[in-house]
């Protein structure tokens, strides 16, 4: 019986399949994806894409709650430096991740499951590349210790 | 943190209380901030296994009676509370539910303003006896690292404090000030020692308003 459940964790770690959740900003990563749709690029099926207007948008409490709804990994992805379409709202994400890594690492949690991006929006292979990057890396962390069920 | 998790570990139902005034625009303990601890507590709890319930609220003003008097069924469904408010706001959810452990999420510093988004500076201490209009309108109980009444000392260098080179010397900035609007004599005005107990040193203050007191 317990070898049983052993192996099934051993499965379970094999067949890991990771959710990350990708916070987009419209005029480069989501566009980047799109682009990367067309060109028929293929890339991790596991990333699920929120597109904000701006990666300035995103919230401490959006990175968090997805962490805490079982993600496995959370990233935002922003236009690279200097090219913000509203002039540093890639800045601020930067900032925004950057606590968001230390408020976890106080309370003992991996921060490496959080993680900002730069591209810009003809960026389709850049795009594809830190999917596997990021999903490659959150394999490697294993299932979120959050992940329900 | 670990403060708070320390506070928090023998309950297991919180109601994480943020305040909707002051310290919601001192980005200390409004409802955006409430969010991000309270994720921080269900991180932690979950992660050690434990199972937490961290409910968040934020009240308009934890400082007022009627504001806190709204939130009796959340508290009661609650192990504990964990305010986000300055200490004002904790000791009035605390003497209102006196029943309930109440806790202080901040470590409430200074009255100040926003120098720039995210840096504020001390500048009253509510002493309860201003001498903003003899001082060019800067505060020497607040920004003189002594609190001199006569200034400056001879610490003053270039415009800096001795204590800290970050620190105007707020004497330098009075003297700048009141020359510049006329009233230069006015820095051999002799200011006698004065009496504290405006200050708190004559025990926790009180204020009244007859008139405005409801029978």
């Amino acid at each position: 019986m317990e070898a049983k459940e052993v192996d099934k964790a051993h499965v379970a770690v094999d067949d890991f399949d990771p959710k990350i959740v990708a916070f987009c900003c419209n005029y480069c990563a989501y566009a980047a994806a799109d682009l990367a749709g067309s060109m028929r690029l293929s890339y991790p099926p596991n990333v699920k894409v929120i597109r904000l207007p701006c990666s300035g948008k995103v919230e401490i409490t959006y990175l968090l709650r997805a962490l805490e709804d079982g993600a496995d990994g959370v990233m935002v992805a922003g236009c690279l430096e200097g090219d913000c379409h509203f002039m540093e709202g890639n800045y601020r994400a930067k900032r925004k991740v950057r606590h968001a890594k230390r408020l976890l690492e106080e309370i003992g949690f991996e921060s490496g499951r959080v993680e900002m991006f730069n591209l810009s929006s003809a960026m389709a292979g850049r795009f594809a590349e830190i999917m596997e990057e990021m999903t490659e890396r959150i394999r490697k962390l294993g299932p979120s210790p959050l992940r329900k069920g | 943190m670990d403060e708070i998790l320390e506070m928090l570990a023998r309950y297991e139902r919180i109601l994480l209380l943020g305040c909707g005034t002051c310290v919601t625009v001192c980005l200390a303990g409004g409802e955006r901030e409430v969010g991000i601890l309270a994720g921080q507590l269900r991180i932690h709890a979950r992660q050690e296994g434990k199972s937490a319930q961290v409910d968040e609220h934020t009240i308009e003003r934890q400082c007022e009676k009627e504001w806190v008097e709204e939130i009796k069924d959340r508290v009661e469904g609650v192990d504990v509370v964990m305010s986000m408010a300055c200490g004002v706001g904790v000791q009035l959810v605390a003497e209102m539910y006196p029943e309930k452990p109440v806790f202080p999420a901040l470590n409430t510093t200074f009255m100040g303003y926003p120098a720039q988004h995210g840096i504020w500076f001390e500048n009253c201490r509510g002493c309860g006896n201003c001498v903003l209009h003899l001082s060019g309108g800067v505060c020497p109980i607040t920004r003189c690292a002594k609190s001199l009444l006569n200034g400056p000392c001879g610490g003053s260098q270039n415009g800096e404090c001795e204590i800290d080179k970050e620190i105007e010397c707020a004497w330098q900035v009075i003297y700048d000030r009141l020359k510049k609007t006329g009233r230069l004599e006015w820095m051999n005005n002799y200011q006698p020692p004065r009496d504290w107990s405006t200050a708190g040193s004559g025990g926790p203050r009180r204020s009244v308003k007859i008139e405005e007191v409801l029978d």
